[in-house]
């Protein structure tokens, strides 16, 4: 017998008293309003920045006086060029020189403040973490309420690779003290843009 | 294999007055932070009970579901492995390496390949392992176990880090300034993980749904272990299955509220295909998980999703260290997971807790922590693997509650006794209760006399 039949056999055998499977309610306020306050809460609460630019206002523009310093500004999106095009990498590892990658993001989380990234807004995924800064922009009509929102979006359940971003990398690993920028992204800004 | 001794372990680690405050304190305030964070989720006791529900149905459909997560990950272009235990694991693991020429691997955190001893195996094997998570390559650098299963150095004060990385890291020994040190682990990991041939992660959920699974990190080591180089191999113990994708969200609210008091973890990734011109391989875990289902008292420990809220609010694991419990888990989910491993070497664990039910109380899945913890105390007893002294004094406990005249003499003299006797009597070596604790004072008279006295109704 194989370990797989083994181990399916084992399990069978072994089965405990049969338990139902509840139904999980999706816990949302109706208060639309207040979603995009509560997301930009929890965003600074996890150690994100929030950036709100007038309407119209140059993104280009606005990057390079966020990062002024950057050499390369690695760009997965169609309103903001930078130096290079995240497509134009043959291999993740082409991202190791990128000081800022700048991406948008599908939806946001009001309840964490996360931003949901899929493969295809990432062009490969190790934009996301490769890159010492990271700029997501995302469009205020796009966040939704909590988790469970989340794991009901087809884009968050049926992507090839999807990540919930809330904050910068970080770890608390020495003495409990709060490091942002631990084997991740240093910084991650968060640009109000709605889509054009 | 050898008896631990938690209580020599333990005693080690406090007589070491430094360190030994700082953990208390660390982990209280893990725990503090948890209660903060679970404040803001009217939901939440609702949510404890859908979890423990889920569980505790995927358990009970587990061999369906297994089969459905294999069939679904395999249709997403994954491979898909089974090891019946550590071993078979390993030897898998490493045929995927060696197929492929690989001599590299950068490691995520995961519990299930500290149980299966990964680490040596594959460096016997010529294969360089490297863990990525700080905590975790903290205690790789310094040859130790991790010792709790959230923050794998908790036990360490910034100058132990600092000499560990003048010496492995060749940096400056003499400065323990935390973000310096976190810089310096950095700088060093980043061109490993560039140059691996293969990452590693484990999984908090695997989803029968949709073949998928789901890793929670923080510091963004996982993710760029398993998307930098060409090679994703994910070990999954077979207990992390969950039906439907639907069913995340409840964990996800609870794992990192339960165990660090934030919201969510900085990365939930969700893992479901390989990336175009990658392999993903999947390697299904037993190594004793099957046998723990059918074991009637204690297969609801399977339904633990590792948030180590249970440790951070124990009395005895917060004075005592990790390390002391020799082995793979600790504080209260080691105590009862420990023993299906092996009942003799880890027959005295059950005995490192209070009974105060403080971990069933804080476990986000509902496990009846302390509850096993006293089933197993009867099961070593009854297999006499009680240690002598213990047993010694069951014994005569056992011969007192067998005869009730004597047990209520031998109460109100040890009563009397325990108020008048010098404290040198009490707090001997014999008596492990009373190191590190004062004894209760005694009440003024024994229930059964007061029994007598206030209902007058002979027993
Ligand atoms: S037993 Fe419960 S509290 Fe302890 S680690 Fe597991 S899930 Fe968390």
């Amino acid at each position: 017998m194989s370990s797989r039949e083994r181990i399916l056999d084992a399990v069978r055998r072994n089965l405990p008293p049969v338990a139902d499977v509840p139904a999980v309610p999706v816990f949302e306020e109706d208060d639309r309003t207040s979603l995009w306050p509560r997301f930009c809460a929890g965003l600074e609460r996890m150690g994100g920045r929030l950036v709100e630019p007038a309407t119209g206002a140059d993104l280009e523009a606005l990057c390079r006086a966020l990062f002024p310093d950057a050499a390369v500004v690695c760009s997965a999106t169609p309103e903001i060029a930078g130096t290079r095009s995240a497509a134009a990498a043959a291999r993740p590892h082409d991202y190791d020189d990128v000081d800022v990658s700048v991406v948008r993001a599908l939806f946001g989380v009001a309840e964490t403040g996360s931003v949901y990234l899929d493969e295809a807004a990432l062009v490969r995924p190790a934009l996301g973490f490769l890159a010492q800064h990271l700029i997501v922009l995302l469009d205020p009509a796009d966040v939704i309420a909590n988790i469970h929102s989340a794991c009901h979006r087809p884009e968050f359940r049926d992507a090839p690779y999807g990540v919930l971003m809330t904050g910068p990398s970080a770890t608390a690993d020495i003495e409990g003290v709060l490091i942002r920028g631990a084997q991740g992204v240093r910084s991650l800004t968060i640009i109000a843009a709605p889509r054009r | 294999m050898s008896r631990i001794d938690h209580a020599e372990a333990s005693s080690q680690f406090i007589a070491d007055r430094a360190h030994e405050a700082f953990h208390d304190k660390r982990l209280w305030e893990l725990r503090l932070k948890r209660d903060a964070t679970r404040d803001e989720v009217p939901e939440w006791p609702q949510l404890r009970d859908l979890a423990s529900a889920i569980k505790e149905h995927t358990l009970s459909h587990l061999a369906q579901y297994l089969e459905q997560f294999e069939a679904r990950a395999k249709a997403n272009g994954a491979h898909v492995h089974w090891a019946l235990d550590g071993e078979e694991h390993n030897r898998i693991v490493a045929d995927i390496l060696s197929q492929r020429g690989a001599t590299t691997l950068v490691k995520s955190k995961s519990m299930l390949t500290e149980e299966c001893d990964l680490r040596p195996y594959l460096e016997r094997r010529g294969i360089s392992v490297v863990e990525t998570d700080l905590g975790e390559r903290i205690q790789q650098l310094d040859n130790e176990p991790p010792s709790h299963i959230v923050v794998p150095a908790v036990h360490k004060l910034r100058g132990d880090v600092a000499a560990l990385f003048g010496q492995a890291l060749g940096s400056d020994a003499g400065n323990d300034d935390p973000q310096y040190l976190s810089e310096q682990a950095r700088q060093a990991t980043r061109p490993l993980i560039l140059g691996a041939a293969a990452g590693m992660t484990g999984a908090n959920f695997a989803i029968a749904e949709t073949g998928s699974f789901v890793v929670c990190t923080n510091e963004g080591n996982a993710d760029l272990g398993a998307t930098v180089p060409p090679l994703h191999i994910a070990s999954i113990g077979i207990e992390k299955l969950i039906p439907r994708f639907e069913h995340l969200a409840v964990f996800v609210r609870m794992l990192s509220r339960s165990a660090i008091g934030s919201p969510i973890t900085q990365y939930t990734t969700h893992f479901r295909a390989p990336r175009p011109g990658s392999e993903l391989h999947i390697i299904l875990v037993d190594n004793g998980r099957s046998a723990r289902l059918g074991m009637a008292d204690f297969w609801r420990s399977l339904k633990c999703i590792r948030c180590g809220a249970c440790m951070n609010t124990c009395p005895v694991y917060r004075r005592s260290g990790g390390l002391s419990y020799g082995a793979v888990y600790s504080g209260p989910i080691g105590i009862i997971l420990n023993p299906t491993f092996d009942m003799r070497r880890y027959s005295n664990l059950p005995y490192a807790s209070t009974l105060n039910g403080s971990c069933t109380a804080v476990c986000p899945v509902k496990i009846d922590i302390h509850d096993q913890i006293y089933k197993w105390r009867r099961l070593m007893a009854e297999h006499n693997q009680l240690p002598f002294v213990k047993r010694t004094a069951m014994k005569i406990t056992g011969r007192l509650l067998a005869d009730p005249k004597a047990f209520r003499r031998t109460i109100a003299v040890t009563d009397a006794a325990l108020e008048h006797l010098p404290r040198f009597l009490l707090y001997t070596r014999f008596n492990a209760w009373g190191k590190q604790r004062e004894v209760p004072v005694s009440p003024d008279g024994t229930f059964h006399a007061w029994y007598l006295k206030n209902r007058k109704v002979a027993p």
